[in-house]
């Protein structure tokens, strides 16, 4: 009994060191696995707090640009608008996905798994995995969800794997993935090689998942690598520039509880 | 609660706003981001109780992470390096010329306090990133960014000790 005690006396402080570590190591694992919600984020009230007051004077900067690309988005909305046909028959049509508004109140691409805070959190009907886009294009999905806050995974993330084809082409699917170098391009994996695409085909989104809608834009393809027939993997130009983000919408997709009852009772 | 229990308190949340609310946003080249908040382990007296400490930079890295969605990477990063601390700079030092109650970075000369700066932070850096890439895999990377940040972040801590400290 004196020997422990005399041990515990000698080693207090690496035993101290080790208690910590592994609470550090635990949280650290814990953030690299995508299906467990994280107990440290940035989504918490006094963050979120810190972010919001931020963010109303980092706004600032950059108002000019921000109110251009809004600009641009309803130019190209009442276009759509003026096109369509007036024949409206609420019966053919059903709706599918809800638009709803939030701003990033902090960014990041620096690291090798980014992840953004939004400004709408659960009163605001917001959950995780519903996608966050902008005019522009994708940015990232929800993950954490406080009262006021959300984070999201940025598509700038090793685990946000969010399934995509090339714009002209219905059959083929890849996965969207990010190699952590350039917060510019990121990398579509798992292309069958069938698939038939050229430099500077415009990719989106798949539709293949309860998350994004068909069609949302994500880039063009810069380059590619291919061994033995089978592409390694394609270099997309994004679209957005992630470095500045401010409005972004969040979609709902209004048959995921359908869905996703659906899968279950498959598995059961 | 003493005066040099507050003042080091008051540095805790001045490091952690500092970092967080403007050296976050710094993004050099749009993937260079400094980590200055590891200061305040340089900065922290020696002759002080070292579970207060160990646990006081645990507390530090920890609240870095909420700020930063991180996990705890800071907070393993920056514990490790206050734990090494002193056996680093006991090396550094020597034996003889290493003053443990009077320790102040400006008392000794600039080669051994830069080295001092130098070997924590790289130590810090490497730990963080291994830990943010988490696969061996990329290991260029892991070190490609532990230098380059650890000479930004250097860099501006010594822009710190220069303005912000009393030369001994």
């Amino acid at each position: 009994m004196r020997q422990i005690i005399k041990f515990l006396e000698k080693y207090r402080y690496f035993l101290l060191f080790l208690i910590l570590e592994s609470f550090a190591l635990f949280f650290t694992i814990q953030s690299h696995s995508y299906h467990r919600s994280k107990f440290v984020n940035s989504a918490n009230r006094f963050t979120g707090g810190i972010y919001n007051k931020l963010n109303s004077i980092h706004e600032f900067w950059n108002l000019k640009t921000e109110n251009q690309r809004l600009l641009e988005e309803n130019t190209r909305l009442k276009n759509i608008l003026s096109v369509e046909s007036i024949e409206i028959d609420s019966s053919k049509h059903y709706r599918r996905y809800s638009y709803s508004s939030a701003k990033i109140i902090k960014n990041d691409y620096t690291k090798r798994n980014n992840y953004l805070l939004i400004n709408k959190g659960s009163v605001n009907a917001i959950v995780s995995d519903m996608a966050v886009v902008n005019s522009k294009g994708i940015i990232g999905v929800t993950k954490s969800v406080s009262n006021y806050n959300a984070t999201v995974i940025s598509i700038l993330n090793e685990y946000s794997q969010i399934n995509a084809k090339p714009k002209n082409n219905n059959h083929h699917f890849g996965t969207l993935s990010w190699n952590g170098k350039d917060y510019k391009t990121v990398q579509l994996l798992d292309l069958p090689r069938q698939a038939q695409f050229k430099i500077g085909d415009t990719i989106i989104t798949g539709g293949k998942s309860t998350i994004f809608p068909e069609g949302i834009l994500i880039g063009t393809i810069k380059d590619f690598e291919k061994t033995d027939n089978v592409y390694n993997f394609i270099n997309i130009t994004l679209f957005n520039d992630m470095s500045s983000l401010s409005n972004v919408n969040i979609i709902t997709n209004l048959q995921r509880e359908e869905i996703q009852q659906l899968e279950n009772t498959n598995n059961e | 609660m003493n005066n040099s229990s507050t003042k080091h308190i008051i540095w805790f949340v001045l490091f952690v706003l500092l970092q967080v609310l403007i050296f976050n946003n710094i993004k050099l080249f749009g993937y260079i981001n400094p980590y200055i908040y590891i200061a305040f382990i340089f900065f922290y007296p020696l002759k002080k109780e070292k579970g207060t400490f160990l646990f006081l930079s645990f507390l530090l890295g920890l609240c870095i992470d909420f700020f930063s969605d991180t996990g705890g990477i800071n907070a393993a990063a920056t514990l490790f390096i206050a734990y090494i601390r002193l056996s680093v700079l006991s090396t550094i030092l020597g034996k003889n010329d290493f003053d443990f109650l009077l320790f102040n970075i400006r008392s000794i000369s600039f080669g051994k306090s830069f080295l001092y700066v130098l070997s924590l932070t790289f130590i810090h850096h490497l730990v963080f990133f291994t830990l943010d890439y988490f696969s061996l895999h990329e290991f260029g990377s892991i070190i490609y960014k532990t230098v380059v940040t650890t000479i930004l972040t250097v860099f501006l801590i010594y822009i710190g000790i220069i303005l912000f400290t009393k030369k001994r």
